[in-house]
């Protein structure tokens, strides 16, 4: 029994993991840049527009306020336009993504704000541009908050996957759901169960150990 | 080298406009090392952010090596910020890079090569006594430790100016010291003008040539270290220097009324300064001698320096005839040393032996 359900999770956890990566690298691209963008253009901050802050965050806020399952159902004429279909492993990319860039902008946004002000100070004083304390100054001294922050991220994505499993995107979601619920296989559910929990497990082993080396505080 | 012009500077807050400061002039000449002191909220660590910029006053000129701060533009001021360099009182270094790096930085800043870069810095480590610490983090360091890599990074542009904002107010006494005889070798030995905030009277007695006072927004007292130590006008510059120099009366009479009129067993307290080579002189020795029938007790001594002039403060109490007394007084209004008349005051009973 056991040798008739591996090829199945082996699939299913390959297609959860590409969601998964291919998700969080398109979303940190984005989500990234933003949450730098969130942070300094606040009160106070090296590049204060007050304008673009509260619209920014506006729009963060709103799409952060939709349920995912909500969204991706939103959303489905997008991504059939952007993939051509709505259905399968790389269209379930697109609601991931999207869900992902406000979430990585706000966690990024909070780690940002950690760095004590007093260095940015200190570089403005030695003369420092606003790219060179972003990139020099402020994404470094965050750095191990970021990564702490961006294995959350990676932990939600692996849940909102098997959501879109459930609607047609493969994945551990969908393995459970069609094989373990709609087919009354307990073994099969029981057994996807076990693979997210060691995958999540490991995310969060490997997020801490790197945060931890990058820490030298 | 550094000037300051009627420099005004408002700022909002919720409970509405704070005027910080108002209408700050000073000038700080090339070499030289000035204190600015004040209480927490007086304005100081405002002020000294309107030299480098980081603050731009509301209204005034800032003239920095002839060139007027506030009318540059936002890569000029970059520009001249590399020429002053800035230390602080939480040091802020980055955590995230080693002392080695955290030296280099500014230079990173201005693109320099890595080549440049170690030639510049193994120097720098030397002069701050951390060459054998170059690839420990700041959180290994010790605060005086920290300090220093601070201080070669201020350096390492090598800039005209150094600016010290609460630069030792983190740190324990004797460590305070190390850092202060540091800045003063490299005011020396780099002929930099520095300028340094404080609310210690210490740091501004070991270390400065000149020192204002300022309180409330304004300059309320100005000069050389030692004429402000020796004779301070305003109140809050006596109370600086009370802290150091205490104005207390001796124990045996502490507490007890000042009279400026005779009493009966009273003493007439007088407080001397004396200066420079006069702090060497016999004076009351001399008045003793001159001046029949006055008896005087030394009540209270005490001799310090203050950049190499000595300074000596004496409590003394006189008692005999009025004659004997005024003609007493008469002497020591002749000599070279600075009498302040305190007034008769009784000894305590318990003290009497």
């Amino acid at each position: 029994m056991f040798a008739e359900i591996l090829p199945l999770l082996t699939k299913a956890l390959g297609e959860t993991i590409y969601m998964v990566v291919v998700s969080m690298a398109i979303a940190s691209a984005i989500g990234v840049p933003l949450g730098v963008l969130l942070h300094t253009t606040a009160k106070g901050q090296i590049l204060e527009n007050v304008v673009i802050n509260q619209s920014v965050g506006s729009i963060v806020n709103a799409v952060r306020s939709i349920p995912f399952i909500i969204l991706m159902v939103a959303i489905i004429p997008f991504t059939r336009l952007l993939v051509g279909s709505a259905i399968g492993t790389t269209a379930a990319i697109v609601p991931l993504v999207i869900a992902s860039i406000p979430f990585i902008g706000r966690q990024v946004e909070t780690s940002l704000k950690e760095v004590p002000s007093g260095l940015v100070e200190a570089a403005l004083a030695m003369g420092a541009t606003p790219a060179q304390i972003i990139t020099k100054v402020l994404l470094p001294e965050a750095m191990p908050g970021i990564v702490s922050q961006l294995t959350t991220v990676i932990i939600a994505l692996v849940g909102e996957s098997a959501m879109a499993g459930a609607i047609g995107g493969g994945g551990l979601g969908d393995l459970a759901i069609r094989y373990g619920y709609q087919r009354f296989r307990p073994e099969v559910m029981l057994a996807t169960v076990v693979v997210l929990i060691v995958l999540v497990q490991l995310v969060q082993f490997v997020g801490n150990t790197l945060a931890k080396k990058l820490d030298k505080r | 080298m550094i000037k300051l012009l009627g420099i005004e500077k408002i700022y909002d807050s919720p409970s509405g406009k704070v005027h910080a400061l108002k209408g700050i002039d000073l000038e700080i000449a090339r070499g030289e090392i000035y204190g600015i002191i004040g209480l927490s909220g007086a304005g100081k660590s405002t002020l000294v952010r309107c030299i480098n910029m980081l603050e731009r006053p509301t209204a005034g000129k800032v003239f920095v090596d002839g060139q007027d701060m506030t009318q540059l533009s936002e890569s000029q001021l970059r520009a001249a910020r590399k020429n002053i360099g800035m230390i602080f009182q939480h040091f802020n270094l980055l955590s995230s890079a080693t002392v080695y790096d955290n030296i280099a930085f500014p230079l990173k800043l201005s693109g320099t090569s890595s080549d440049e870069i170690k030639k510049k810095v193994t120097p720098l480590l030397e002069l701050v006594g951390l060459s054998d610490k170059a690839n420990q983090y700041p959180a290994q360091l010790s605060g005086g430790q920290k300090q220093r890599v601070g201080i070669a990074r201020a350096l390492a542009s090598d800039p005209k100016i150094l600016l010290c904002d609460e630069a030792t107010s983190a740190l324990d006494p004797q460590t305070t010291k190390s850092i202060l005889d540091l800045i003063k070798v490299i005011n020396q030995n780099l002929s930099l003008t520095v300028v340094v905030i404080t609310h210690e009277m210490q740091v501004i007695k070991e270390l400065c040539d000149k020192v204002a006072v300022i309180s409330d927004g304004v300059i309320a007292e100005r000069g050389s270290v030692l004429d402000v130590f020796t004779n301070p006008q305003h109140r809050i510059t006596k109370e600086f220097i009370s802290v150091l120099l205490s104005n207390d009366l001796p124990a045996a009479f502490r507490g007890n009324e000042i009279s400026q009129d005779r009493t009966p067993d009273s003493y007439l307290l007088l407080r001397l300064i004396f200066l420079g080579d006069r702090a060497d002189d016999p004076v009351l020795a001399k008045m003793i001698r001159s001046c029949k029938g006055v008896e005087c007790t030394m009540l209270f001594g005490n001799l310090d320096e203050i950049h190499g002039v000595p300074f000596g403060r004496f409590i003394i109490g006189l008692s005999g005839e009025d004659d004997a007394i005024n003609s007493a007084l008469n002497f020591l209004g002749g000599e070279d040393v600075r009498v302040e008349v305190i007034g008769y005051v009784r000894r305590n009973s318990a003290a009497v032996d």
